[in-house]
């Protein structure tokens, strides 16, 4: 049996089940992992009364024979999620002391199936950023190292607490949320899968938003079949979400044949960069030619519009979020600024959202309020909406022409340094250039491990789906998986 | 379709130092939507309740919470739209207003800026029976209303009451086709009663439950005929809003106030400034509230939480359907069915209950006009006395009709009647029982009134001379028999008989 911490959802589940481990056994293994690991500054809020509560009534559940499909597994849930009782601050000082009276429908879904949760996972704050170097609660480091290199490098963002827990094995999997790749470039980075599914899949009632219209909850997990499993746990209709669809949810993980004979995928020529580092380009070669040996059909295919993507999400995002985050004004809950004699109401707002945001919620609240003003709205947010129009009709025409999934990499590069990127927001930007077309489009993404770099970090494939078909994205996904064999895990220095 | 004809009402003229001027006024009516919970949240929107009681985490804007449609608070505003004769559109959508109060917790109103739910409608704003001014609604939008800041209870702090935030709220929005204060305060009197016929808004105007912004502009007479044929505004004046009116009386007084300082401005060779202005009742005048300049910009866009709206055509034409008779329909068809003057059909229409109430007294009675003058002067003026109102009414439409019936039949005379209404008023009881019980019908036995005639006039030979050389003093003679009989005398037949009995 392997050991507790490093199981795979799939494997522990069994093993429950058999009896072979408990619940509480699996909850506490992993409570020591996470406590072990302070130096990656992954999990901010640790729960171990509620993941013990939750382990015990899991193994009682076992017990009787009712156990539903995620009993006993012990999560991390990203502290964008809502948890009620729990503190629940988008890794943002602004949030501070904030403990919700509600549950997300994303997390209740998943105590319904009976997961266990160990505590909450930072993030970059409001899950704004790339490198998780944004959070009030200071940097997550990667779990992987460039050899004997001990620089600390980045573990991608927003979801990177999420990331570096699985990767380092302190939970069995997590949930991330992804706006412009926050899921799928951390996945990259740390080496593990993360998918974020079509725009709708899954509540977003009680995460706290970002951009709304780009925002999606998806699993973080160690293997396709692990993210398979929480993906269904996860998703569904909410009435309380008017944006969440109203579809059946198939079985994602009996989809998982590996199966993909006579798949067409599409391989875009515009996510040929330049000034793209040749081992990115030698893995997406080699990823075309795994597909191809597994059965699939390459078709070069053509998505014009690729190149406005980035600029259009940079307007959009901001504009949302300008709008989401007025409500973090110092009146009802989280921060209020101490104020001095004779200040009023506008001076509690400035000072309040003054020391609560950090940096680079402010630069995009500044955007995001200059591209909705009088005068500029046209030039920039409803053009950057035309822009996104066209994107999407992009992946609609080829879709309509017979691609079944596309293949492009999932990031520019691998993990690099913290701080390396920190001085010029707009290189930091660039490391969404290949996740956010999928959030404009709003259709199915999945970051798959691929392959190492000649640090020896990890680098992953992105798989690109048509809307709503989350099972067989999943399955290419894990004919790829299978195909690479990526078995890679960091050497523990933490 | 039975409309009444009507003619167009003068625009108020007032007389400048210098010349003449003419008033142009739009209004914004904001009116609360019946329903019993929110726009987006299932929070209740009952009125008076303790602060911050019907507050829900949506209504709070609590992180990660998201706004859901009540579709009951659509189709309110869509049967306002119908009754206003209203285009209804089949796909609105919802934006964001962006500014900060701590009234507004989610840093954002909801509302239709882009896309509303209703288009362009019509209300026929009555001014005195065969005078009307049409307006036209430009739109209707359905809209979020915001909490209550409270400032005057603590010198150094601010509270704030949510329970009213998130509230639906419909904001119809007219073409600036109103030409006087007193066209204003009938256009609200008007778009109350509608909407209470329809039973879209309760028209509580006291509670704020419907209320209205005033945007007010004079010009040179003859400048509006040139903007009604162009539809270019630049031939009008520079507006000013006057925010937040829930007074009819209070709107006149400060539209009244607000275009002789216009003019007082226009006529010193200055301009006026657009802004938005607020009325000071006590003082009865406005006050500058935010120039243009200092205007918000609420930074608009489409809310990304809320889906385009689409609704049907058929559960339109459902609504439509089931729409009540509307005041205008219900006027003339109490002016063409029962025979009423145009007034009085006005009256008996001005609210649903009355109209109801007189078309069942009607059923029992027969005749509508006459049941129509016992309605007007005697019913409400009696309960006005009482400060009741018709749903109060002692006397219900059955006891009226009855004595209309008796008083049709010749059984009572119009004098008695009224005895006997306030008699039925204040004890109750069948107005036939009554009258036979306590002998009150009318005495149309001729030989008995010829008799008393005879008596009287044996009595008076003075008098009779008199009579003869000047005929009016019969009602002398007919005044004496009557006060002989009780009053129970038929008048008729009294002054039939007197007269030829005097020989005149």
């Amino acid at each position: 049996m392997t050991e507790l911490p490093k199981m795979k959802i799939a494997e522990a589940r069994d093993a429950l089940r058999k009896g072979d481990v408990t619940a509480i056994e699996l909850t506490e293994a992993c409570l020591k992992a996470i406590d072990g690991a302070g130096p990656l500054n992954a999990f901010v809020h640790h729960t171990p009364e509620i993941a013990t509560e939750q382990a015990r009534a899991a193994d009682a559940r076992v017990k009787a024979g009712d156990a539903p499909a995620l009993c006993g597994i012990p999560l991390g849930i990203k502290d964008l999620f809502c948890t009620k009782g729990v503190p629940s601050q988008a890794a943002s000082r602004i949030l501070q002391g904030f403990r919700p009276e509600y549950e997300s429908t994303v997390t209740s879904q998943l105590f319904d199936a009976g997961a266990v949760m160990l505590g909450k996972l930072n993030m970059d704050e409001f899950a704004m950023g790339s490198s998780n170097e944004t959070s009030t609660y200071g940097d997550v480091v990667n779990p992987w190292r460039a050899g004997n290199d001990e620089t600390k490098l980045t573990p991608g963002g927003s979801s990177g607490g999420s990331a570096a827990a699985v990767a380092a094995d302190l939970c069995l999997g997590a949930t991330g949320t992804d706006t412009g790749g926050s899921i799928r470039q951390p996945a990259a980075f740390t080496g593990i899968t993360g998918i974020k599914p079509t725009y709708g899949r899954c509540s977003r009632w009680g995460i706290v938003a970002f951009a709304s219209s780009l925002d999606q909850a998806g699993p973080m997990a160690k293997d396709v079949r692990d993210a398979a499993i929480l993906l269904q746990a996860m998703c569904g209709h909410d009435p309380k979400d008017s944006t969440s669809a109203d579809l059946p949810v198939p079985d994602f993980e009996s989809m998982l044949t590996g199966d993909i004979k006579g798949k067409v995928i599409g391989i875009p020529r515009e996510y040929r960069m330049d000034g793209m580092p040749d081992e990115i380009e030698a893995l997406w070669s080699e990823g075309r030619k795994m597909l191809q040996d597994a059965g699939a059909e390459l078709r070069d295919i053509s998505l014009p519009h690729t190149k406005y993507a980035l600029p259009a999400y940079y307007v959009i995002a901001p504009a949302e979020a300008s709008s989401n985050l007025a409500r973090y004004d110092g009146v009802r809950y989280g921060h209020r600024a101490t104020l001095s004699q004779g200040d009023g109401i506008t001076e509690m707002y400035e000072k309040t959202r003054a020391e609560g945001f950090g940096d680079e919620v402010k630069r995009r609240v500044m955007i995001g309020t200059y591209v909705l003003s009088a005068g500029f709205y046209d030039a920039y947010y409803n053009r950057a909406r035309k822009v996104r129009t066209l994107i999407k009709r992009d992946f609609e025409t080829v879709f309509a022409e017979g691609i079944d999934a596309i293949l492009t990499p999932a990031t520019p590069s691998s993990a690099f340094a913290l701080g390396q990127e920190q001085a010029d927001p707009v290189q930091m930007y660039l490391n969404d250039v290949f996740t956010v077309t999928v959030n404009l489009a709003g259709l199915p993404g999945i970051a798959v491990p691929a392959g190492l770099d000649r640090k020896g970090l990890p680098l992953g494939l992105q798989l690109i789906g048509r809307p709503w078909e989350e099972g067989d994205l999943l399955n290419t996904a894990y004919a790829l998986e299978r195909a690479a064999g990526f078995v890679d895990k960091p050497a523990k220095w933490w | 379709m039975l409309d009444l004809t009507f003619e167009t009402p003068k625009p108020k003229v007032i007389a400048g130092a210098k010349h003449d001027w003419e008033l142009v006024i739009g209004m914004e009516v904001h009116a609360q939507v019946a329903s019993k919970a929110k726009l987006f949240s299932g929070a209740s929107t009952q009125f008076g309740a303790e602060p911050n009681s019907n507050v829900s985490f949506v209504d709070s804007a609590m992180p990660g919470m998201l706004p859901v449609i009540n579709e009951f608070c659509i189709e309110q505003a869509v049967r306002t739209g119908l009754g206003l004769k209203a285009k209804i559109n089949l796909v609105s959508a919802f934006d964001r207003k962006n500014y900060f109060y701590p009234d507004l917790p989610q840093g954002y109103q909801i509302s239709q800026l882009y896309h509303p739910l209703v288009g362009e409608g019509e209300i026929v704003v009555d001014m005195e029976p065969g005078i009307a001014r049409v307006v036209r609604i430009e739109r209707i939008h359905v809209e979020q209303d915001a909490g209550k800041s409270i400032h005057d209870m603590d010198p150094n702090m601010s509270f704030v009451d949510l329970n009213r935030t998130g509230v639906a709220l419909m904001e119809i929005v007219s073409r600036p086709d109103i030409r006087g204060p007193e066209e204003a305060a009938a256009y609200v009197a008007k778009m109350r009663q509608i909407l209470r016929y329809l039973g879209t808004c309760d028209g509580n105007m006291q509670n704020g439950n419907l209320r209205a912004d005033v945007n007010v502009s004079v010009c040179r007479p003859g400048q509006y005929e040139k903007y009604q044929e162009t539809q270019d505004f630049s031939h009008l004046g520079t507006r000013c809003e006057i925010k937040n009116m829930n007074s009819m009386r209070f709107i006149q007084q400060a539209i009244e106030y607000e275009a002789r300082r216009q003019i007082a401005l226009l006529e010193a060779g200055e301009n006026v400034v657009q802004e938005t202005r607020l009325y000071d009742p006590d003082k009865g005048e406005t006050r500058s509230m935010r120039s243009k300049e200092e205007a918000h910009d609420y930074r608009y866009f489409p809310d990304p939480d809320l889906l385009p709206l689409e609704i049907e055509q058929a559960w339109v034409d459902d609504i439509a359907a089931n729409l009540p008779e509307l005041p205008d329909e219900k006027k003339a068809r109490f002016v063409k069915a029962f025979g009423l003057s145009e007034y009085d059909a006005s009256v008996l229409t001005a609210e649903l209950g009355s109209a109801a109430w007189f078309e069942r007294a009607v059923a029992e009675g027969g005749d509508g006009k006459l049941v129509a003058n016992w309605v007007i002067n005697e019913l409400f003026g009696r309960l006005k006395k009482d400060d009741r109102s018709i749903e109060d009414s002692p006397v219900s439409p059955a006891q009226l009709g009855a004595i209309v019936r008796l008083i049709k039949s010749d059984a009572i005379s119009g004098k008695i009647a009224k005895d006997l209404f306030e008699i039925v008023y204040t004890e109750g009881g069948d107005p036939e029982a009554i009258v036979e019980e306590r002998g009150m019908k009318q005495v149309t036995d001729t030989g008995a009134i010829e008799s008393a005639v005879d008596e009287i006039v044996a009595a008076n030979p003075d008098q009779v001379e008199k009579a003869k050389q000047n005929p009016k003093l019969a009602g002398w003679f007919v005044g004496q028999v009557m006060k002989a009989t009780g009053g129970k005398a038929n008048p008729k037949a009294v002054n039939e008989i007197v007269t030829a009995k005097l020989g005149l």
